[in-house]
């Protein structure tokens, strides 16, 4: 943490618009000073038992505007966004909604920091709504696959789940298709924070 | 024509830095109307006193202006040496020179002739000054206190104890409130009932202290010096005057199974019972809703259903029959002492503004307390004799765990405030609990430890250190019944770790909130209360158990959280307003209150209708024989406070605010 | 009664079996569904998680189509999706920021007027219809309802139920004449959609909400959502090695258990297509045998 020069530029009233504070604060309306580190997050939280910066932790770095350290927790990509921190936080804050913008900041600034994993299946998931407008089982698993380098987990299931009809050989592209792909792009084009 | 004497102050250098002093001085001076023009560093001290009085007796002036800070901070004193010098206090006005100009404005020239504008103002309005006189009015020396909590008990006393009658109303058919209830109290560990008892005594044989016990106030008339405030009294169904509180009704009756309100439902009382056994006064009370025989009569059943108590009474004191009645009582000065009650996590709240609790199970879950409760196992007069027992099965439980800050500090709940005494009360639990069963464990969910009394944080440490109560910080996030036992899941943001605890007992400090019906007795008095029900003081900082409304004062939990030596302390401030108020026999009042022209008032009665303080009465203005002429408005001068709506309301232009009257303001207008 | 059906991506492979009851259950309480022409994927959480425009305005495309429908409500059986076009609807109406950014995109001319409702919710609507179809007597069963964590949460969004006490699905698990069980993993999460990216973090979750609901003297978990389902059906392998639970739990939809009581042959709601059989809860109310067998249990 001393190593972070950052943490001594929150006090003064000239924070730099670049600040990670600020970022998070335009993108997502919500102040992180509302926290009052109760930790009542962390507490309800699922994945806190594997999380090496807790929920409420999270929202600390922020407060302090510790831009490196919190966008190399690998916590933000644990994230279930099973909204119990956001429907039992006494503040009405956020914190789904703030870990949200902190990933999506993340993918662009330190794509290097995104888990390989977790990448790899946004990834493939999303190229599929790209591709067909709908996403297809064999088509997500196999580029899932692909990206993530899992080649072999869950293959023997595969012959299982054709037995019981769950997988759909044979994607359909909606009619809109056009417009679902000018939607990216577009989406592409305003994306915060800047 | 006036002779008007100008005073300007250069405030040392808050005034003359941006305004030309002298200057001004010299300009109002060569007004007409205008006899002297001075200016002077410090018109507030001594010397510049001085110079108004000498100027006043010297040039015969009939006004003086004296343009300086705002009339909130010197009116009175430039006023009181007017009337020093022999003239008319009303005849003194000032002008705001300081927070109206220089503390405002950076251009000299420009400031300089907004302060000789403002000068001018006054002098012109100065000129249709009338000489008024201090208004007396009589005061009723007796108080009403309403609320027999400790506070209220306190304000009683004191009251008393300064030669002065009181009437304390409960609605409890008991005194002592929710301290009669508490086990031992912080930072001492006193036993609260031994504490609390001898002073409900001394309450109960006081000659000077009325006290109507099981009574609420119905209605309140009248204004400072002069309330009449009719009273409630509930009918107990047994006869005061010839109970001797034998008790023999209470052994007898044989609805045993009513869970009971002084043990927060964790013990069970009959339907003829006295709260607890040293209750002031000791007289019992028959509960309707589950008295068999009220209930028969409810169903329309002719015969009598039971009459135990009746039967068993020695002194014949009961009585199916006894009504509420009704008695008015005349008093000078009200003191407010209603206390609070507990906020409670339960999915119905009585506030539309309040959630409950769902994660920790909306009360539902067994061994999950308050601090009420759980003051009442560990009271030796309580439900269990003073062992810490589970309300589930009466074991003895050897994990308690206490969550602080439940409802409190929670704006998603609904309450942003914190309730102050939970950090205290929950760190004596846990001493209470290490001293009753020695192996037992506490643990403590806490935000924040608010210890900010005398003696307070070290009594907290003493919890730590000498009964090792584990204190974690953070709050819990839910908790549901495990088999036997009550999981937590909680977090330690110290460390930066979950915490799950199974736990046998679980008690939340729960938010103190206003009284239920404090809305309604606030507007009876015409006390302001904010959206959480509490009611405010006059001022925050320096008229703390004053209200908005004069002779209306508040003592203890009703005007915020508070604990007991705070509420004594504010008890025994209003007793020292009281008889303040009452040391006199007369009340002074300033005299800038309305009036109304009786020959041009038309009866229109418009400004009675918009009148905030109901300052209107009606007037039968009657000819030598006694024929009615017309009813014109009257002006009630201990109601009035001056506001002017009347003023600007009426439509023939009687109605007049002495010291702002049409005239005057126009002339003041009209200057600029 | 008609609404608007957004099936969404996994009701038509992985979990066909929640709309092959779904609609065979809708068929018997009157209830039309309409699918949403040309429907496209809410985005789930892989929108979310990367660009917040983007979660918002594919689920509007899809409240816009169904505007254009003249549906004023959609069922969105998934939970996720549920979520997702909720939020979608949610901050249209109170983020003006994100609104200005989805209109400049989409176009004007939607209105946002299309309601969004779960299952849960139009499911309770029917309990009187349910419970005058039930024709097995399914008194006995008992069962969990698993709500997730998306169904009823956070409140703002859903405005139904209750977020932490919740009791729809209860009572139309009661109107089928089963028996609701109180335990106390209702609402916690499964690992949502984990599955593939950190699957030892669904068999971590998923047990504890095994062992709840076993303790709690369930028979059965009946879900709202196609990856509860998965995750608890098709990961269930992976927690019974762990242990702990006893034996293998079936994992029903809410649909078929609503189509169960009502007298539906169980092919026809997919129970065949479960990884953890459903036939010991079949023998129990002598229903034909679910064809073909795959028994790949433990």
């Amino acid at each position: 943490m001393s190593a972070d020069s950052s943490a001594t530029q929150t006090a003064g009233p000239a924070v730099p618009s670049a600040s990670l504070l600020s970022q998070v604060r335009n993108a997502t309306g919500l102040d992180p000073a509302r926290c009052y580190q109760c930790g009542k997050c962390s507490a309800g939280c699922p994945m806190a038992a594997e999380m090496d910066v807790k929920t409420h932790e999270i929202i600390r770095l922020l407060q302090l505007d510790l831009r490196d350290r919190l966008l190399a927790a690998e916590s933000i990509w644990m994230c279930l966004t099973c909204e119990t921190c956001t429907t039992r936080c006494p503040n009405g804050f956020d914190p789904a909604v703030v870990i949200d913008a902190l990933r999506e900041i993340t993918l662009r600034e330190r794509p290097d920091r995104v888990p390989r994993n977790i990448g790899a299946f946004h990834s493939a998931f999303l190229r599929q709504i790209r591709t067909h407008g709908r996403v297809f089982e064999v088509g997500l698993v196999a580029s899932y696959k692909l990206r993530s380098g899992a080649l072999l987990a869950d293959v023997g299931a595969m012959p299982a789940m054709l037995a019981r009809g769950k997988l759909a050989l044979a994607p359909r592209r909606i009619e809109g298709i056009g417009e679902v792909r000018r939607i990216f792009d577009e989406c592409a084009k305003r994306e915060e924070p800047r | 024509m006036s002779r008007i004497g100008v005073f300007i102050c250069h405030c040392g250098e808050n005034i003359d830095r941006t305004v030309d002093c002298s200057r001004v001085a010299q300009t109002l001076g060569e007004l007409p109307g205008v006899a002297h023009s001075v200016d002077y560093k410090y018109m507030c001290s001594d010397p510049g006193q001085a110079l108004i009085k000498q100027a006043i007796q010297e040039k015969h002036l009939d006004g003086v202006v004296v343009g300086a800070c705002s009339p909130h901070m010197h009116e009175k004193t430039f006023r009181k040496a007017a009337a020093g010098a022999g003239l008319n206090p009303f005849l003194c006005e000032m002008a705001n020179l300081r927070e109206h100009c220089s503390w405002i404005h950076e251009d000299r020239e420009r400031a300089t002739r907004k302060a000789v504008d403002l000068g001018r103002f006054i002098v012109e309005k100065i000129k249709f000054n009338r000489p008024l006189s201090t208004i007396f009015i009589p005061v009723e020396r007796r108080a009403l206190v309403i609320g027999g909590g400790i506070a209220g008990i306190q304000a009683a006393l004191d009251i008393a104890d300064g030669g002065r009658e009181v009437i304390l109303v409960e609605k409890e058919p008991s005194i002592g409130g929710h301290m009669s209830q508490l086990s031992e109290t912080f930072p001492t560990l006193d036993c609260s009932q031994c504490i609390l008892t001898p002073r409900m005594v001394e309450v109960a044989q006081n000659p000077r202290i009325k006290l109507l016990a099981y009574s609420e106030v119905e209605s309140v008339e009248g204004y400072i010096g002069n309330f009449q405030v009719k009273i409630r009294r509930k009918a107990r169904y047994v006869d005061e005057t010839k109970c001797n509180g034998c008790g023999e009704c209470q052994t007898n009756c044989p609805n045993k199974k009513i869970p009971g309100e002084f043990d927060q439902g964790l013990g069970m009382r009959t339907a003829i019972y006295v709260p607890f056994p040293q209750a002031v006064p000791n007289i019992p009370v028959i509960d309707r809703a589950n008295c068999a025989l009220f209930r028969g009569r409810a169903k329309g059943v002719k015969k009598v259903v039971c009459n135990k108590c009746a039967e068993v009474c020695g002194r014949k004191a009961v009585d199916f029959d006894q009504q509420d009645t009704f008695v008015t009582e005349n008093v000078g000065a009200i003191v407010v002492a209603t206390g609070y009650q507990l906020y409670s996590i339960g999915k119905k709240q009585d506030s539309e503004m309040l959630r409950g609790y769902g994660e920790y199970g909306y009360g539902a879950i067994p061994d999950v307390i308050d601090g009420l409760q759980f003051e009442r196992l560990a009271s030796a007069s309580g439900p269990t004799g003073g062992k810490i027992l589970r309300p589930s099965d009466h074991k003895e439980p050897r994990t308690i765990v206490f969550l602080q800050c439940i409802g409190s500090r929670d704006p998603a709940k609904g309450i942003e405030y914190c309730s102050k005494i939970c950090c205290m009360y929950v760190a004596k639990h846990t001493m209470l609990f290490h001293h009753k069963v020695h192996d037992g464990k506490a643990i403590v969910f806490y935000m924040d430890i608010r210890a900010g009394g005398k003696g307070y944080d070290e009594f907290v440490r003493r919890a730590i250190e000498e009964s090792h109560a584990l204190y974690l910080r953070g709050r819990v996030s839910r908790m549901y019944r495990n088999g036997d036992t009550i999981r937590v899941h909680g977090v330690d943001t110290l460390s930066g770790e979950p915490v799950v605890i199974d736990a046998d007992m679980v008690v939340l400090a729960t938010a103190m909130r206003a009284q239920p019906g404090i809305a309604a007795l606030a507007q009876k008095l015409s006390v302001s209360y904010d959206q959480h029900g509490f009611l405010n003081e006059a001022h925050p900082k320096l008229r703390p158990v004053e209200t908005n409304t004069a002779g209306v004062f508040v003592a203890g939990a009703c005007q915020a959280p508070r604990d007991i030596p705070d509420s004594v302390a504010m008890a025994s401030a209003t007793a020292s307003k009281v008889l303040g108020l009452f040391s006199k026999e007369l009340l002074e009042r300033e005299p800038l209150i309305a009036r109304v022209d009786r020959l041009t008032c038309t009866g229109c009665f418009h400004c009675e209708r918009v009148c905030p303080y109901g300052a209107v009465e009606r007037l039968p203005l009657k000819d030598g024989k006694g024929r009615l002429i017309k009813i014109v408005a009257e002006v009630n001068q201990g109601v009035c406070q001056g506001c002017g709506t009347c003023q600007a309301t009426c439509p023939s232009k009687s109605a007049e605010l002495e010291g702002f009257t049409d005239e005057q303001i126009y002339a003041a207008v009209n200057a600029l | 009664m008609k609404v608007g059906y957004f099936p969404g991506c996994s009701l038509h492979a992985t979990a066909r079996e929640f709309d092959e009851s779904l609609r065979a259950v809708a068929a018997v309480l009157d209830i039309d569904l309409e699918e949403v022409q040309d429907w496209a994927c809410c985005g789930a959480s892989s929108a979310h998680a990367t660009s917040h425009v983007l979660s918002v305005a594919l689920p509007t495309r899809t409240l816009a189509l169904a505007e254009k429908q003249k549906l004023d409500r959609v069922l969105a059986p998934c939970a996720a999706c549920y979520n997702r076009l909720a939020t979608a609807r949610y901050a249209l109406n109170h983020d003006k920021k994100t609104a200005a950014q989805v209109q400049s995109i989409l176009g004007e001319g939607f209105n946002n007027s299309v309601g969004v409702v779960s299952i849960a919710q139009l499911l309770s609507e029917a309990t009187a219809e349910i419970r005058r179809q039930a024709k097995v007597p399914l008194s006995g069963w008992k069962v969990a309802c698993y709500y997730g964590c998306l169904l009823v949460r956070p409140p703002e969004v859903c405005g139904f139920d209750d977020a932490e006490v919740p009791s729809s699905l209860e009572s139309i698990v009661s109107a089928t004449g089963a028996t609701p069980v109180k335990w106390d993993m209702s609402l916690e999460c499964c690992g949502g959609g984990f599955s593939l990216s950190r699957t030892a973090s669904v068999v971590r979750l998923g047990r504890l909400i095994l062992q709840s609901a076993r303790n709690a003297g369930a028979q059965v978990i009946v879900v709202a959502c196609p990856m509860c389902h998965s995750n608890l059906d098709f990961r269930q392998k992976a927690m019974l090695e762990r242990g702990g639970f006893g034996d293998a739990m079936p994992i029903l939809f809410l649909s078929q258990l609503v189509g169960l009581s009502i007298g539906l042959d169980p092919i026809r709601l997919g129970l065949h297509r479960h990884f953890v059989s459903t036939q010991p809860l079949l023998d129990r109310i002598g229903a034909a045998k679910s064809q073909p067998e795959h028994r790949e249990q433990a």
